[in-house]
C-alpha cells in the first residue's frame, strides 16, 4: 500500500524525532530532579532507614559525603545527568539495589496492565459507537449517557465498586493480585472503563460526522450497503481522532496504574513510584519516572505510525 | 406542467409523477413535483437554495434521508416502478441503474482512499470481476474522462488531484456501469470557469452517447450550456418546464423572470439586477462614469506599484503569490479583479489592505505610502478603506449581536466614550436595507443576503472612500446576489465611494466594473476598460477565460433527438 519513500526524506525526520525524545527526557530528569528536593527530610535520612530511624549525626555526615549529598544541588543536578546520560539510573537508597533492574522488574506488570486496559477501552468504545450511531433515538440517548458516565468515573470510586460486586458480593473474582487471568480482570476494568467511554464520546462524534460527509452519500449510491459504508469509509475516519489521542491516554493509564495497583495490590512501577516517594527515595522516583517517559514517548511514536498506515494523506508529505 | 412533454413515458429512462417528499411532520419540501427524462437527454431541475431540488434528486435514488416520507403516483426508473422498494432492492439498483455525482470531489470521494479503489466500488459491488478486471475498467474508465496518464492516477488520493482531475474521477465512478440514468447535483459550482467548460463537455458527451442526464443547478448560465430542457423550481414546486431557450430566452413565470433578471453577465452596468423600489438612475450613472474614464481629471485614490509578495511552500521553496502588480483607482470607479482561484487575488486584497507587507513595490493611498507608513500612522485612515469578504458570517464574532457588531465599526471614526446614537445605527441599516429589527439578532440568525448586508453596513461605518470587497456575493443565491450588487452599485453612487471589486465570477466583474484587471499566477496579464476587455481581450489567457463561461445569451441547442456532434 505504501509507496516507498526515499531514505534521504526519512532520516532527516527520524533524526528530529531523536532530538525531541532526548531534550524531553532532559527535561524529564531536571523537572524530577528539582520537585523530588521539595519534599521534606534530609535524603541521608532516607539512605539510613528512612524519617523513623534514629539515625547518628556521624553516620548522617557519613552517608552525605558518600552520596554527595553535601555538594551544592547545581553539582549534584549535573552528576545526575552524567550518570543517566550513560545509562545508570544509580542505585536505592532504601532498597539497596540498583534502580535499573529494579525497575525493569516491575515495568512488565504495569505495561500488561496498560496495554490490556487500552486495547479493552478500544473495543469497547468501537461496539458503544457503532451501536448508539445505529440511527436509533434511544440508543443515542443511552450511548451519550453511559460514555459521560463512565468517562467521569474516577479509579479508586470504580475499582472498590467492582471489588464490593464481583469479589465480595459474588465472590467470582479476587480481590487482590493472585498473579493469574482472574486476577487482571477487575484492574482492567478499572482502567478501561473510564478510558472507553473517554475514546467513545469522540469516537461517536467523528463517526457521525462521517457518516454525514458527501463521500458516505456518493458510496451509497453506488450501492454500497450500510455495513459497507461503516467499515470501508466511516470507522477509519471516526478512528483517526482516537489514535492520535490514545498515546496520551496510555499516559494517563499509567498514572491511573498507581491508583489500580494500590488497590489491588499489583506489583508494578505505580506501587514502586509511591513507596519511592513516601521515602524519598530520589534515584527510584527519577527512574521510574524516565522509563515512563521512554515508554510514553514510544507510545507516541506508535501511535504516529498507526495513524500515518490509517490516513495516507500524512505519508504524503 | 408547462411545455409540451416530449417523449412517450414508456421510453423515459426516469418517470416522475406528483413527487411529494417531507421531513417528520413538518410541510414537504417537494410538493407535487412531475418530469420526465429520456435516454440521451439532458434535464435541468435550477432553482434557488431551499427550493427542494437536492431533495429531489436524492429521492430519485431512495436517499431522501431516514426520517424523510416520500410519496408519488409513479416513480419509475427505467420503466420500472422504485415506489416502496426494499433498502436491499434499492442497493441493487443504486451505481447500476442510476449513478450520483456531487458537488467537489474533494469530499465526494473519500480523502482517505485511492480514487482507482472509490471507482472499483460500484464494480465490486455490482459485478463478479476480479480484481484484474476491475483495475482494467477503472483505467478504461479514467481514460474515457479525459483524465491524463490513468495508471499514474488510480493510486492517488483526491486531495493529490487538481479540482477538475478529481470531479472527472467523481464521475468516472458514478458512470462505472453506465447506469442510463445519471443524477449530477452541482456537478461544476466549486470549479473555476475554465475547469467548469471541461466538466459541462464531459457531460454532454456522456449524455450524447445515449444517458439519460438530470443536472441540479442554481446556476442558469451552466444549465443553458448542458440542459436540452429546464424545470424551475421554486418553495418545492416545478413552476416552469420547457425547452432551455425557451424558458431562459423568454420566461413565463415570475420567478423565473427574476432568475434570469438577476443574471449579471453583459447587461450594462447601472442596470438594475433586482425588483426594487429604486428605479434605474442612468443619468447619474453616466456622469459617474464619464468621470472614471477621463482620466484627466480624476484622481487616483489607491495605486499599486509593482507589488510583489511570496509565500513559503511546505517542502521549503518560495511561491510567488503576487508578481509584480501595478494599477490605479480612481475616484468613484470601480477596478475589477478576475482571476482563477490561486491566482493571487485574495492576497494582492491583504496587500491593499496593508494587513500583508509588500517584498517588494508599494502601495500609495491618496498620493501617500501606504503599505511603507508605520502602523500607527496607518491606523488613523484604517476607517478611509473598508473591507467586504466572502464569508460574512465568519468575518462576524458569532456571539456579537448586528447592533455591536456595527457600534464596534462605528467607534473606529467616533470618540471612544460617546457611543454611536441609535439614530446613526438606524440610518446606516436603513442605507443598506435593513431594518432595526435585525439589531438585537446574532449573526446566525440572519439569511445570507441579511449577512452580507450587514457586512456592507459594517464597512461602511468608518464613512470610508474606498471599499475593497472580496468575492462579495460569491456564497450568495442569484437573486440574493443581484440585491447585493444593486446595493454596492447604490452605496458607491450616494457616497462616491471608489471599489475594487474581486470576484473568480466573469459575469459578476463584467456587471461592475469600469477597469477590468486580469490575473494569472500572481500576474496582470491584461489591464483595461471593461468593455474593451470583454470585446476585445488582448491576451490570449483573457480570451481562453471569456470564451469558457457560460453566457446568459442562451446558445442554440439543438432539440432534444437531433443529433449533435460530440465536441
Amino acid at each position: 500500500m505504501a509507496e516507498p519513500v526515499a531514505p534521504a526524506r526519512v532520516l532527516p525526520r527520524l533524526a528530529a524525532r531523536l532530538a525531541g525524545a532526548v531534550f524531553v527526557l532532559w527535561m524529564v530528569a531536571t523537572i524530577t530532579f528539582f520537585a523530588v528536593r521539595l519534599i521534606p527530610g534530609d535524603p541521608a535520612q532516607a539512605v539510613l532507614g528512612g524519617p523513623g530511624s534514629q539515625a547518628s549525626p556521624e553516620a548522617l555526615a557519613a552517608v552525605s559525603a558518600e552520596y554527595g549529598f553535601d555538594q551544592p544541588v547545581i553539582v549534584q543536578y549535573f552528576a545526575q545527568l552524567g550518570r543517566l546520560a550513560t545509562g545508570d539510573l544509580g542505585r536505592s537508597y532504601a532498597l539497596n539495589m540498583d534502580v535499573g533492574p529494579l525497575v525493569l522488574s516491575q515495568l512488565g506488570g504495569t505495561l500488561l496492565l496498560a496495554v490490556l486496559a487500552l486495547t479493552l477501552a478500544w473495543l469497547l468504545a468501537l461496539a458503544l459507537a457503532t451501536w448508539s450511531t445505529r440511527g436509533g433515538k434511544v440508543a443515542a440517548r443511552v450511548g451519550s449517557s453511559l460514555e459521560i458516565v463512565a468517562a467521569a468515573l474516577p479509579h479508586f470510586w470504580l475499582a472498590t465498586s467492582l471489588i464490593v460486586v464481583f469479589s465480595i458480593g459474588l465472590g467470582v473474582l479476587p480481590p487482590i493480585s493472585t498473579g493469574d487471568v482472574a486476577g487482571l480482570v477487575l484492574p482492567v476494568l478499572t482502567l478501561a472503563v473510564p478510558l472507553a467511554g473517554f475514546l467513545g464520546q469522540i469516537m461517536r462524534e467523528s463517526l457521525l460526522v462521517a457518516l454525514e460527509s458527501p463521500f458516505v452519500l456518493s458510496a451509497r449510491a453506488r450501492g454500497e450497503s450500510e455495513r459497507g459504508v461503516r467499515w470501508v469509509h466511516a470507522l477509519r475516519h471516526a478512528s483517526l481522532p482516537a489514535i492520535s489521542l490514545s498515546g496520551w491516554a496510555f499516559g494517563s493509564l499509567i498514572s491511573g496504574a498507581v491508583v489500580v495497583e494500590t488497590i489491588f495490590a499489583r506489583p508494578g512501577l505505580g506501587r514502586t513510584l509511591l513507596n519511592a516517594v513516601t521515602l524519598r527515595d530520589v534515584p527510584v522516583v527519577i527512574g521510574v519516572v524516565m522509563i515512563v517517559a521512554v515508554a510514553y514517548i514510544l507510545m507516541t511514536l506508535l501511535t504516529d505510525a498507526a495513524s500515518r498506515l490509517v490516513d495516507p494523506r500524512l505519508r504524503l508529505s | 406542467m408547462n411545455g409540451p412533454v416530449l417523449l412517450s413515458d414508456s421510453a423515459a429512462a426516469l418517470t416522475v409523477r406528483n413527487l411529494r417528499v417531507g421531513f417528520g411532520s413538518a410541510e414537504p419540501v417537494v410538493r407535487g413535483v412531475s418530469f420526465a427524462v429520456a435516454p440521451g437527454e439532458c434535464l435541468a431541475i435550477v432553482g434557488e437554495s431551499g427550493s427542494g431540488k437536492s431533495v429531489t434528486a436524492r429521492s430519485l435514488l431512495g436517499l431522501a434521508g431516514t426520517n424523510s416520507k416520500v410519496t408519488a403516483d409513479r416513480l419509475e426508473l427505467g420503466g420500472q416502478s422504485v415506489l416502496g422498494l426494499t433498502d436491499r432492492a434499492w442497493r441493487a439498483r443504486r451505481g447500476k441503474d442510476v449513478g450520483l455525482v456531487l458537488q467537489d470531489a474533494l469530499v465526494s470521494l473519500d480523502p482517505l482512499r485511492p480514487i482507482g479503489r472509490e471507482i472499483a466500488d460500484s464494480l465490486r459491488l455490482h459485478t463478479t470481476l476480479g480484481a484484474a478486471g476491475r483495475a482494467r475498467r477503472v483505467l478504461e474508465l479514467l481514460d474515457a474522462v479525459g483524465l491524463p496518464e490513468p495508471e499514474s492516477q488510480v493510486r492517488k488520493l483526491s486531495g493529490q488531484l487538481s479540482g477538475g482531475e478529481r470531479q472527472r474521477a467523481l464521475i468516472a465512478a458514478a458512470i462505472a456501469l453506465n447506469p442510463p440514468l445519471l443524477i449530477a447535483d452541482e456537478p461544476t459550482t466549486a470549479l473555476d470557469v475554465t475547469v467548469q467548460a471541461q466538466i459541462l463537455a464531459l457531460l454532454e458527451q456522456i449524455t450524447g452517447a445515449g444517458t439519460a442526464v438530470l443536472l441540479i443547478s442554481h446556476d442558469l448560465a451552466v444549465v443553458s450550456r448542458v440542459a436540452h430542457r429546464v424545470a424551475v423550481m421554486y418553495e418545492g414546486q416545478l413552476v416552469e418546464t420547457g425547452r432551455t431557450t425557451e424558458v431562459l430566452g423568454s420566461p413565463q413565470q415570475e420567478q423565473t423572470r427574476r432568475m434570469v433578471a438577476a443574471i449579471p453577465g453583459d447587461k450594462p452596468r447601472g442596470t438594475r439586477l433586482s425588483p426594487s423600489g429604486k428605479p434605474d438612475t442612468p443619468s447619474t450613472l453616466s456622469t459617474s462614469s464619464v468621470q472614471s474614464t477621463s482620466s484627466v481629471q480624476s484622481t487616483v485614490v489607491l495605486e499599486a506599484v509593482g507589488l510583489s509578495k511570496s509565500f513559503r511552500r511546505p517542502d521549503g521553496t518560495r511561491q510567488l503569490a503576487v508578481d509584480g502588480v501595478s494599477f490605479a483607482l480612481h475616484r468613484g470607479s470601480t477596478l475589477g479583479i478576475v482571476g482563477e482561484s490561486g491566482s493571487g487575488k485574495t492576497t494582492t486584497a491583504r496587500l491593499l489592505l496593508a494587513l500583508l507587507a509588500p517584498e517588494h513595490g508599494e502601495v500609495r493611498m491618496f498620493g501617500e505610502p501606504w503599505s511603507a507608513a508605520s502602523e500607527k500612522t496607518r491606523r488613523a485612515l484604517r476607517a478611509s478603506v473598508g473591507a467586504i469578504y466572502q464569508d460574512a458570517l465568519g468575518s462576524f464574532d458569532p456571539r456579537w449581536s448586528v447592533a455591536e457588531i456595527l457600534t464596534d465599526a462605528l467607534n473606529l471614526r467616533h470618540e471612544r466614550g460617546t457611543p454611536p446614537t441609535a439614530k446613526l445605527l438606524t440610518s446606516l441599516l436603513d442605507e443598506v436595507g435593513l431594518t432595526p429589527t435585525v439589531l438585537p439578532r446574532r449573526p446566525l440568525e440572519l439569511s445570507g443576503g441579511q449577512r452580507q448586508r450587514v457586512g456592507i453596513a459594517r464597512a461602511l461605518a468608518g464613512r470610508p472612500e474606498i471599499l475593497i470587497c472580496d468575492e462579495p456575493v460569491s456564497s450568495l443565491d442569484v437573486t440574493v446576489q443581484a440585491q447585493v450588487l444593486d446595493l454596492l452599485d447604490d452605496v458607491q453612487r450616494e457616497r462616491g465611494l471608489s471599489l475594487i471589486f474581486i470576484s473568480h465570477d466573469l459575469g459578476v466583474v463584467q456587471h461592475v466594473s469600469d477597469q477590468i484587471a486580469v490575473m494569472r499566477d500572481g500576474r496582470i496579464v491584461e489591464i483595461g476598460p471593461a468593455e474593451r476587455v470583454f470585446a476585445a481581450p488582448q491576451h490570449p489567457y483573457s480570451a481562453q477565460l471569456l470564451a469558457a463561461v457560460p453566457h446568459s445569451r442562451w446558445r442554440e441547442k439543438p432539440p432534444f433527438g437531433e443529433k449533435e456532434p460530440i465536441g
